[in-house]
This record gives C-alpha cells, structure tokens and sequence, in this order.
C-alpha cells in the first residue's frame, strides 16, 4: 500500500475543498449574511489541512493500484463530508455536529435526505452550501481533481472507476485526464442551461441555482417545505426533464457532441432506462387519475415523481406518501433500480439491472440444456465473465448491507414500513422514503446512532458500497 | 498525436508504454480481453478489445482520424492486412511488423509499395545487425551508429583499475591525442552530461561518440579490445541468429550455432550452409565446453527465454569468454541481469520502441529540423538524436561557444557531407549539416529546444 500518496492526494482533495468554500464565502457577503465567519474559518482550516497533508507527506513514488484507488475515494469522501460540515456546526444554524455530518453526507452523496424541520428558516449562504455540497458530489470531487491538477498520476483510473458509479467505467478519450475534463464540461454546460431555463420562467436566480445544483447532482435538497409544488407548472416540467438527463449515462451526451447518434441508438441501457419511466409513468397516471383534478395533473404529477425517484434526485411536487398501494410499490421498485451507470444518480443501475436479467435467464437456459455454452452480451458486446460475476457479487454484498443496517434502525422507535424506505432511500441516495420520512417529514426523529448509520449508508450507496468496505478493512493496510 | 497499436503482446507493451509517456494519445488493440483488461490498468490509453483487421474494431478505435497506425501483433499477415484496411479507412501512416524471412527478401519493397506501408519493422533483422556492430567493436557495451554510418556512440564500462580512473576529461583530452568527446557519463544510476571538469572513477559507464573510422583506434588506446571477434558461437537457431549469421558470414567470421531441436537445426543449415550447426542442449555445461566455448571470442545468447539466455551467459562469462551478448526481452530481467555483471545485453523490443518514438515525434515536427535517429542511450537514461538543419534554423554560422544550450545537453557531433567533425567552441552549424544532441532529463522535438 502506497500510503503516502494516498494521503497526499487526499490533501489536494481537501485543499480543492477549501476553494470551493469561496463560492458560498461571495453567497454569503453578497446578501450580507453572519455566516460568511463559518465559511472562512472552515476554508481556512480546509487549507492548513490540505496544505498539511500535501506538504508534510511526500510520496516515494507516483505509482497506484486498484487498492490506493479505493482508499484515496474512501478516506477523500470521509474527510470532505467531515470538513464540509463544520460551516453548519460554527454558523450555529445546525447546533448539533452529528446532525450536521448527516445533512453534509447527505448532500455531498446527493442523497437529499435532511434533519432540518424548517429550510426556510436557514440562511441563504449555508442553503447555498448545502445545495452546492450535491452539485460536487454528483460527479465526484476526485474526477474534478484529475481534471484540474496537472500530472496528476499515471494511473488514475483506478480512482476514476473507484468514485464512478457503474459496472464498467469507459474512457471517452485515451488519458483519464481529458475524459474527466470532458466530463465536467457536459455537467457545466447542463448546468448552466437548467439556471437559464428555469430563469425565463421567472424562478427568483438563487432559487434556480438552488433547485439547478439539486438537479444536477440529482441531490433534491430545496429551499421551500413543500419542495417543488409552489413553482410554476413550466419550471416542474423543466426540472423532471433535466432529473432525467442527469440521470442518463454521460458518455451519451459525449457521443450526442460527436453526432454518432448510430451509437446512442444501440445504447441498450439508455432505451430500458427510458422505457421504464415511460412505463412506470402510464401506470401511475392512469392509478392516481381519480384523486387528480384531470389527466393532466395525473400525468405531470406521476411523470416528476417517477423522473424523481429513478434518478434517485428525491424533489416531489406531490405526497406520494399518500398514493394508492400500487404507485407506491413502483416508485419503491424504482428506488432500486436507479439511474443509468455514468451518471451523476444512485441505486443499482439500470445496467446492472439489465445485466442480472440476462444472467438469470442465461441461468435458466443452462438448467434445461446443461452443455449449452454461451455467453452474456450488453450493448452488442460480449461481457467479460468476470464482470457478470462482478455484478452478481455486487448484488449479494448490497443485500447483506442493506440488512445490516435495516436490522441497526430497528432499534429505532419508527415502524417497519419507515424504516425500510429510510434505508432504501439512503443507501440508493433519493433523500425521502415513505411514512414518518416522506416527502412532507424529515430524518430528525431518528437518535443519533442511526443518523451515524443512515450517514454511512448513504456512502455506501455513492461509492458503490466496495471502496469503503475494502478502505476500512485491515488486509489492505497490511505492509506487504 | 493520435496513434493506434495493434497487439499487445512483449513488442506492443513496450511501444505503448514509450508513446504514452512521450504524451501521445493511444488506442490499443487486442483481441484477448485479459491481455486488454491488464494494459487498461497500466497505461493511460482507451482499450478496444477485437481482430485489428476488423473494419467496425478498427471503426470504434477512430482510425480515420489516427495519425499513426502501427500493427505489431505476433502474425505477419495480419499485421499487413490490418494496415491496409487502416490505411483505406484513412490512417496517415502505418508501420507493420514484418518478421518472417521469406518475406523480408527482394518482396518487401513490392508489398511495401502496394499496402502504401509508411515503414515495415523486422525487430530480429534490427537486433541482428545491433549484433553485428556490437561483435565488430567488442570492447564497447553498446554502440549506436547515425546517418550514413559515419559516426557512432559507444558506451563503455570502466572496469576497477581502468586506465582512465581518476582522470578528469581535460586530462584525458591530453593524454589521448585524437577526436572523440565524453558525452555522457552514468554513475550509480544517475546520468550526468560532463564538462571538463568532470572526472572519472572505475566503475562508470561512459558514453564516447567519434567517428565510425577512429572509433577502433580510440578504443584500443584507451585500454579496450580494440579487435573484431572472428570465432562467434550463437545459442539458439532463432530468426534473430539467421540474420546474424549471414551477416557475419558475410564479413568473413566464423559462426557455430547450438540449437537442440532436430528440425531447427536442419532447417538452418539448409539456408546457412556456411555455419556450422551442433544440436545440443546449450544449457548443458559439458557440451558448451566441448564445443569449445572458451576459445570463442564471442558468445550470444539468442534463444527465446530469456531466464535461460542469462544463466548460460553468466556461466559462459565465467569461462573467461571475451565478450557475452545476451538477449533480454524483459525490462525488469534486463536491470537484474545487469546486477549479475553482464554487461551487454540487447533487447529487440527497446530498439522497436526507440524507432517509433523517433518515427512519432519526428511527424509531429513540422518545423525546419527534422529528426533523422533517435536513441535512447546509457540505459535508456539519456537521449542521443540527429537532426538535419535547415536553412530556416535561427543560429546558423554562430560558433557554438556562443550558443548558450540548455542544462543537461551536448551538441555531440556534426556531419557535414561525409565528414564528422567533433565540435570544439569555435565550430559552427551549417544549413545541410546533421547534428547529433545528446539530452539527458529533456524532450527534444526540434533542434531550436536545445537553445535556453
């Protein structure tokens, strides 16, 4: 284990941090705010850290494998949450330092699920803060990095495919470098389109922005109790549309700039992914109709919670706590699912979804014909065996830690159905679930054990679970 | 630029790794996934798993806008057929791996012509002659020749109680009438470009460039076998040991190969006649010696292991045999077999991955000054390259002592028409000249980055 470069790129991480605090610093002097103290005391810790860390170790040598991946990404996004939830803690807005971890976990895993009873009450920079947590999450601070720091390290990959979420990371140029930049323009670029569409539709600017980097990040903090709901019927429209093209894979935007559309139309993950919103949408309108003044409302209402949900974003314009059974039992399944892999959005992935489907029914096919030889194909390309096995195994181990920490909040005073969407929507990082945590409630009820639970789980779910498992565990600090 | 490497085998691996590092953006190609999935994880390059002389592999690789196309995986045919689809398909260049002799004869310009190959590689033709220089000179470690053969760099290796310990390179200029210069000097790992001042201790190994004539004379001054080897024996009937053996054949030496496969043998002395073949195991110590390894001037290991090509060469150095080459393919084997105190070894993979790098950066010059060779010498720690100079080139007739050049390089030699001057201070660059520059811990791309 090559530790020193782990903690020395851990400190550039924090000391990008801490210049991502000028942003909301400049919030916060502009509508002349007591919070800007919190911000510049946190930037200036952020900078003797990182600077520390930089300085103080130097690395032997520049070489990294799989495992330094996964620690740097573990250990950088415990530290950055850490860090970035002292504002809360020293502006006094949020007194309580655990409560504040979890809003700071929760944001930069674009989770969206809060502890805060009223958001109306906070102050504009520490909002902004908040959502800004969820606009760097979304792609990952540490492609941000390798997009910004020059020689960075020979093999960034390994951190490139230990923070992306998804089975199989592509390049989409050959240095690691370029394909981070590229990245990081299309987010921009998406970015700042939201702001302006949501802008012509006469949404206040620190609203859009707001609303943008929860969007972006498919975060789903907001800035009004009840979401959504209060702004015009155009800005839900453009707000579901965008959760939806956060939630595609970004190398399709990539080859949308290059005009290969022949590609996106063999891009089998893209069509399930469309289809299964197109489908769950029809079915929700067509079971929520009689409640709604039309169809109509039905329809934009179902498409922006479905569009929600899947891109594991978490803004409602609706309770869904109190739809019928059956619309709730798919946006539950939807939780699962989650966006496409390359996104900024949470869950299992579309991919993976569809790669199971196809090794249960290659499974199926084995028992009838036990000599048959075949393989598993994706996208008109054979995957490698090791893959599906990846997949399957990733399958298992989000299971048993979903158990673990669905059995931890049992001690919890909330009934099963609480407790089971609370963990759904943490570990896949939609933000609310149903019941006591619904779209109407929060996560304040919870005791502070489950909260540190709920946090770490929410990790688990933005770094796809093995990082973090393999960063914490001895073998692989062993001086071997 | 954009290069596309077809094969990834020990050939292809080493070109990636030299392209990438030179900064360029590679795809490479492969079609066994593991072999792929390794060099994803290794070098910063877009992996694409498929047969190279596929049109939608070579599709999803972007070949039309590649500007270099080099296939070197282990076929020939498939190596020529995949260029030409790339060429077709609208690569600038291509470079193919052409190994087998059949084909390197008097065909080879023809098919170069008709598959419009840039350049064809024969890496056991390349390291054969590699062979046949190093054999001509064996008391230099490496040699590498420029334009025309008129001037060469030698590398030696300062045994303890060397005439030249202690002698700073002022001295040695006066103690050793003739034209040769120091132009680098790697000591425990570490290169340094010299001035006069600097000064030699056992142990060293030194980089002298000279003119290919004085070459011989300077050497045997200085303490060096300054003699040919006339008797060599090769290990293993390779192909790199065909070309080897008609070459020095050709010369007027005489070779004796040992190989221990029946067919082998038979075949190589249909098509060499002139060698004498003894089937055998090589790695046996009674048949080395009965053969008469200790009265050779030269031995060369050539068989394709390269464990084995190092353990015989060791034992043979102990016979007290003059001069051992042995073939190392692997880098990391290379540096350890060098620890063992083997002092020449050569690697047909390096010498690809020089040509290439040379190839690539001298098409991304279009400035005046062309690169014509480029070698990486001293252990792969120091450059040597050759320019042309054209008209176009800023310090023309300036004397060189008022050129202020950069840290760490040398204006090494000059060739003017068929001359190779040594440069002092007062010498000056001319249009047509070909410069040689050896540059330690600098890229060089044209002849103006040496200026400060």
């Amino acid at each position: 284990m090559n530790r020193r470069i782990v903690f020395n790129i851990i400190g550039r991480m924090i000391a990008v941090e801490a210049a991502l605090l000028l942003l909301p610093i400049f919030v916060s002097v502009y509508f002349n705010e007591a919070c800007v103290t919190a911000f510049i005391i946190t930037a200036l810790i952020a900078l003797a850290v990182g600077l520390g860390f930089m300085f103080l170790i130097k690395p032997k040598t520049q070489v990294i494998y799989a495992r330094e991946g996964y620690a740097i990404v573990a250990f950088a996004w415990i530290l950055m949450s850490a860090i970035g939830a002292l504002p809360f803690v020293i502006s006094g807005e949020i007194p309580n330092y655990i409560d504040a971890l979890f809003e700071t976990v929760s944001g930069f895993t674009t989770t969206g699920a809060s502890i805060v009873p009223n958001v109306e009450l906070l102050s504009k920079g520490i909002l902004f803060w908040r959502s800004f947590t969820h606009w760097i999450g979304g792609m990952g601070i540490l492609v941000f990095i390798m997009a910004i720091i020059p020689n960075f390290t020979d093999r960034s990959i390994h951190i490139m495919r230990a923070e992306m979420p998804g089975p199989i990371v592509g390049k989409l140029v050959p240095r690691v470098k370029d394909t981070a930049k590229i990245l990081y323009l299309i987010y921009i670029a998406l970015t700042f389109l939201q702001i302006i569409l949501l802008v012509l539709g006469d949404m206040p600017l620190f609203d859009s922005v707001i609303h943008t980097f929860g969007t972006a990040g498919t975060g789903g903090f907001g800035i009004k109790a009840d979401s959504i709901a209060g702004y015009s019927h155009y800005c839900q429209w453009v707000i579901a549309i965008f959760m939806m093209l956060f939630g595609i894979n970004f190398n399709i935007f990539y080859l949308v700039l290059l005009r290969k559309f022949k590609s996106i139309f063999k891009s089998s993950e893209l069509w399930c992914y469309l289809g299964i919103i197109l489908f769950a949408t029809a079915t929700i309108t067509l079971n929520i109709r009689s409640t709604c003044a039309g169809l109509e409302e039905a329809f934009r209402l179902s498409a922006f919670q479905v569009s929600s949900i899947i891109t594991t974003t978490g803004y409602a314009t609706a309770n869904f706590d109190v739809w019928p059974t059956l619309s709730k039992s798919i946006l539950l399944l939807l939780m699962f699912v989650g966006a496409c892999a390359g996104s900024t959005g949470g869950g299992l992935k579309v991919s993976r979804v569809v790669l199971l489907f196809k090794t249960i029914k290659q499974e199926l096919k084995n028992m009838i014909h036990p000599r048959s030889v075949s393989t598993v194909k994706f996208e008109g390309r054979t995957v490698d065996e090791r893959t599906v096995r990846s997949v399957g195994s990733y399958l298992a181990i989000y299971i048993v830690c979903f158990v673990f920490v669905f059995v931890i909040l049992s001690f919890d005073r909330y009934n099963i159905e609480t407790n089971f969407s609370a963990v759904a929507a943490c570990f896949n990082n939609i933000g609310p679930g149903f019941s006591a945590v619904g779209p109407a409630a929060n996560y304040a009820g919870y005791s502070f054990f489950s909260k540190l639970t709920l946090a770490f789980s929410m990790l688990l779910g933005r770094l796809e679970i093995l990082p973090l498992i393999l960063a914490l565990s001895p073998a692989t600090w062993k001086r071997k | 630029m954009r290069i596309i490497v077809v094969g990834c085998g020990k050939i292809g691996t080493a070109i990636l790794s030299s392209l990438v590092a030179e900064g360029h953006d590679v795809v490479a190609i492969d079609n066994i996934p593991s072999a792929i999935t390794d060099i994803s994880n290794i070098f910063d390059v877009i992996c694409v798993c498929g047969n190279g002389a596929d049109c939608e592999v070579l599709k999803e690789a972007e070949v039309e806008k590649s500007d270099l196309f080099v296939a070197v995986t282990g076929s020939d045919e498939l190596n020529m057929l995949s260029c030409f689809i790339a060429k077709k398909m609208g690569a600038a260049h291509t470079i193919a791996r052409i190994r087998n002799p059949e084909y390197n004869d008097a065909s080879l310009g023809f098919m170069r012509h008709q598959l419009d190959l840039s350049m064809s590689i024969n890496p056991d033709l390349l390291a054969a002659k590699e062979l046949f220089n190093l054999l001509k000179l064996p008391g230099a470690v490496n040699i590498e020749s420029f334009s025309g053969r008129s001037f060469e760099i030698a590398e030696l290796k300062l045994k303890d109680g060397s005439s030249l310990d202690g002698l700073s390179l002022i001295d040695l200029r006066k103690k050793f009438k003739g034209s040769f210069l120091v132009c680098a000097v790697l000591r425990n790992g570490q290169v340094y470009i010299p001035d006069g001042n600097f000064v030699l201790k056992s142990g060293d190994k030194i980089g002298i460039t000279a003119a290919q004539n004085e070459l011989p004379k300077i050497l045997k001054m200085m303490g060096f076998t300054g003699k040919k080897a006339e008797n060599i024996m090769i290990l293993g009937a390779s192909r790199s040991a065909y070309y080897l053996s008609k070459l020095l054949i050709n010369s007027g030496q005489s070779v004796k190969v040992i190989e221990i496969d029946r067919d082998k043998c038979l075949e190589f002395s249909d098509i060499v006649p002139e060698a004498t073949v003894i089937m055998g195991d090589g790695a046996q110590q009674e048949l080395l010696l009965e053969e008469g390894v200790t009265s050779t001037d030269a031995f060369v290991a050539l068989t394709g292991t390269d464990e084995e090509n190092i353990l015989i060469s060791i034992f043979v150095s102990s016979q007290n045999v003059p001069k051992v080459i042995a073939k190392v393919n692997r880098e990391e084997l290379s540096s350890m077999a060098q620890n063992l105190g083997l002092e020449t070894i050569i690697s047909p993979k390096k010498i690809i991955s020089d040509i290439l790098v040379r190839y690539a950066r001298a098409l991304q010059n279009s400035l005046g000054s062309n690169i014509e060779t480029l070698y990486k010498i001293m252990d792969s720690t120091a450059e040597a390259l050759e320019f042309s100079v054209s008209k176009d080139f800023k310090y023309v007739n300036i004397p060189l002592k008022e050129m202020k050049l950069k840290p760490d390089t040398l204006i090494a030699g000059i060739i003017r028409g068929r001359r190779s001057i040594i440069p002092s201070g007062d010498d000056v660059i001319l249009a047509g000249d070909r410069v040689v520059i050896v540059a330690a811990n600098a890229r060089i791309q044209n002849l103006t980055d040496i200026i400060r």
